[in-house]
């Protein structure tokens, strides 16, 4: 099939941005969508032409890092990665727009790349747990509820692609934090640092310039793991548990 | 979890250092506390609304009644409390709730400007509800439409039948002007869309939602909208239309 692609063109970070126009012809519909970016850019390439920065890694809806807003819509029609999109969900002579996320915590690096680190640093300010390395402790020693596991694990099979924060319309991380916050907050390991890990990780988020939230759902209908909204009443519970415990997060 | 770190020649680390302010983990600061300051004033507007709406309908037992009622909320508490106690305690309550809601709004709003320093080109909605997307400008209209409210009925400055008119003569003389009743009628409608968010998101925001409570909750935060605002919706076309006079 036969594409226009407008594309997000930023070569670096301080240059101003803006799209550009691109046609392909002969789209196999069994490509994915970042195959198909290969194959514009194997042309970008022929023709003496700087190719399109974007990110991808894994290609099998695991690593997240291949985040873009296509069309509008972050990771496209299907709420799937983008390297699991296929190019079948579009129609011949389609026009196609690509951005980069959009949000204060995800600055542009170049075209199509955004820097995630606010993320990592949203995870080490508090989603972890400590606990004593050595042998593995007894698989029997700490029971769990088998809803409290399920819902854990739901909560841990988040990727960190940032599309809640691209499609929210504050900008918000709630979905990502929360369901880091959950995963832990459910089992009993993540017990002692329940309370400070929730207070220091919205304080991280909050001063990663992502946006508050306002329970507008975005996030959770474009998540291509389907982190659920509950999470996010978990954070909030959390949170307000932690205040009027009065938990001062230690250092 | 991967994440990129794009090192190029020439450029120490990536587009993003690290924040540009301390995290602050102090007890005001965080987005979820103003979240749950606009939770709570939101309950108290929300009890508060409920009582009015059920004493308005007293306007279909008459002039009588209804300037009576008037009277017994200036006298509510006598003779323990002095007149207008109650009232004022109402007022003021309902005057700090107004403030720390919009103080939490417009800090949430800034921030969420912040969120999004460059706009999307093409953005398309996904699932989001009218009424979850207008909270912010549907609250300014609130706010401006509870001033002019206050100077029509309560206080009778803007209204026709003047300061000096009982509380019956003001309702039935402003409603009978079709703009009144029309303008009226699009806050209330504009209220009814923010209680309806209001409620869901509140208890997202106190945290009792789960996923087994969500579709309940959400069906009952329209049909609490709906009636509410029917109830508002009744006083003001009964007048227009000659029901009420
Ligand atoms: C069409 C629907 C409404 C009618 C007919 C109505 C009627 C009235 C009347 C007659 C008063 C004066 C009471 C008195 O003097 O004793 C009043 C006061 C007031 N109303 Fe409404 N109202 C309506 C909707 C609303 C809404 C939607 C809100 C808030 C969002 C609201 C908030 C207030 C407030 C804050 C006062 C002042 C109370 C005080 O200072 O004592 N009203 N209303
Ligand atoms: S919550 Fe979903 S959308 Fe957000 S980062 Fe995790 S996997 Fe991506
Ligand atoms: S490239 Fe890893 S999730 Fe898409």
């Amino acid at each position: 099939m036969k594409l226009t692609l407008r594309v997000w063109r930023q070569p670096s970070p301080q240059v101003k941005g803006k799209m550009a126009n691109y046609h392909l012809t002969d789209v196999s519909e069994d490509m994915s969508f970042l195959e198909m970016l290969d194959v514009l850019n194997e042309q970008l390439i022929l023709d003496g032409e700087d190719p399109i920065a974007f990110d991808h890694d894994c290609r099998e809806g695991i690593c997240g890092s291949c985040g873009l807003m296509i069309n509008g819509i972050a990771h496209g029609p299907e709420q799937t990665t983008t390297c699991q999109l296929h190019m079948r969900s579009f129609s011949d002579g389609d026009t196609i727009d690509i951005e980069p996320w959009r949000s204060g915590g995800f600055p542009v690096v170049k075209d199509l790349v955004v820097d995630r680190s606010a993320f990592d640093r949203i995870i080490s300010a508090g989603g972890f747990i400590s606990a004593p390395t050595g042998t593995a402790p007894d698989a029997h020693a700490n029971p769990v509820p088998k809803v409290d596991a399920d819902a854990a694990f739901d909560a841990a099979t988040c990727i960190g692609c940032g599309a809640c924060v691209a499609a929210c319309p504050n900008g918000s991380a709630m979905l990502f934090t929360a369901a880091k916050v959950t995963h832990l907050g459910l089992l009993p390991q993540g017990q002692p640092e329940r309370d400070s890990r929730v207070v220091k990780m919205v304080a991280q988020q909050d001063a990663e310039d992502f946006g508050g939230c306002t329970n507008i759902g975005e996030c959770s209908a474009v998540c291509p793991k389907g982190i659920s909204m509950e999470t996010i009443s978990r954070l909030n519970h959390d949170l307000l548990g932690a205040l009027r415990a009065n938990a001062v997060p230690t250092s | 979890m991967a994440t990129v770190t794009t090192q190029q020649a020439g450029q120490s680390a990536g587009a993003n250092p690290g924040p540009k302010r301390q995290p602050n983990t102090g007890r005001f600061g965080s987005s979820v506390f103003k979240k749950a300051v606009m939770a709570v004033t939101g309950i108290i507007f929300v009890l508060y609304l409920i009582a009015h709406m059920v004493g308005n309908l007293k306007a279909f037992a008459g002039a009588e009644t209804f300037n009576s009622y008037s009277e017994f909320l200036r006298e509510l508490g006598e003779p323990i409390l002095p007149r207008l106690t109650v009232l004022t305690i109402i007022r003021i309550v309902l005057l700090v709730a107004v403030a720390a809601h919009i103080w939490a709004a417009f800090s949430l709003w800034k921030q969420a400007k912040r969120a999004r320093p460059i706009a999307y080109q093409t953005k398309k909605r996904v699932q989001q509800s009218y009424a979850s997307r207008t909270m912010r400008w549907g609250g300014v209209i609130l706010i401006l439409f509870i001033i002019w409210h206050i100077l029509d009925l309560t206080l009778g400055a803007v209204n026709p039948a003047g300061r000096d008119s009982l509380p019956y003569g003001r309702l039935v003389e402003g409603f009978q002007n079709p703009v009144v009743t029309i303008w009226y009628a699009v806050a209330l409608i504009a209220l009814g869309m923010h209680i309806r968010h209001g409620v869901w998101s509140a208890t997202q925001t106190l945290g009792h939602s789960n996923k087994r409570r969500e579709r309940a909750l959400n069906v009952f935060a329209t049909a609490f909208a709906v009636v509410l605002i029917g109830g508002y919706l009744l006083i003001p076309f009964s007048v227009l239309f000659g029901i009420i006079d």
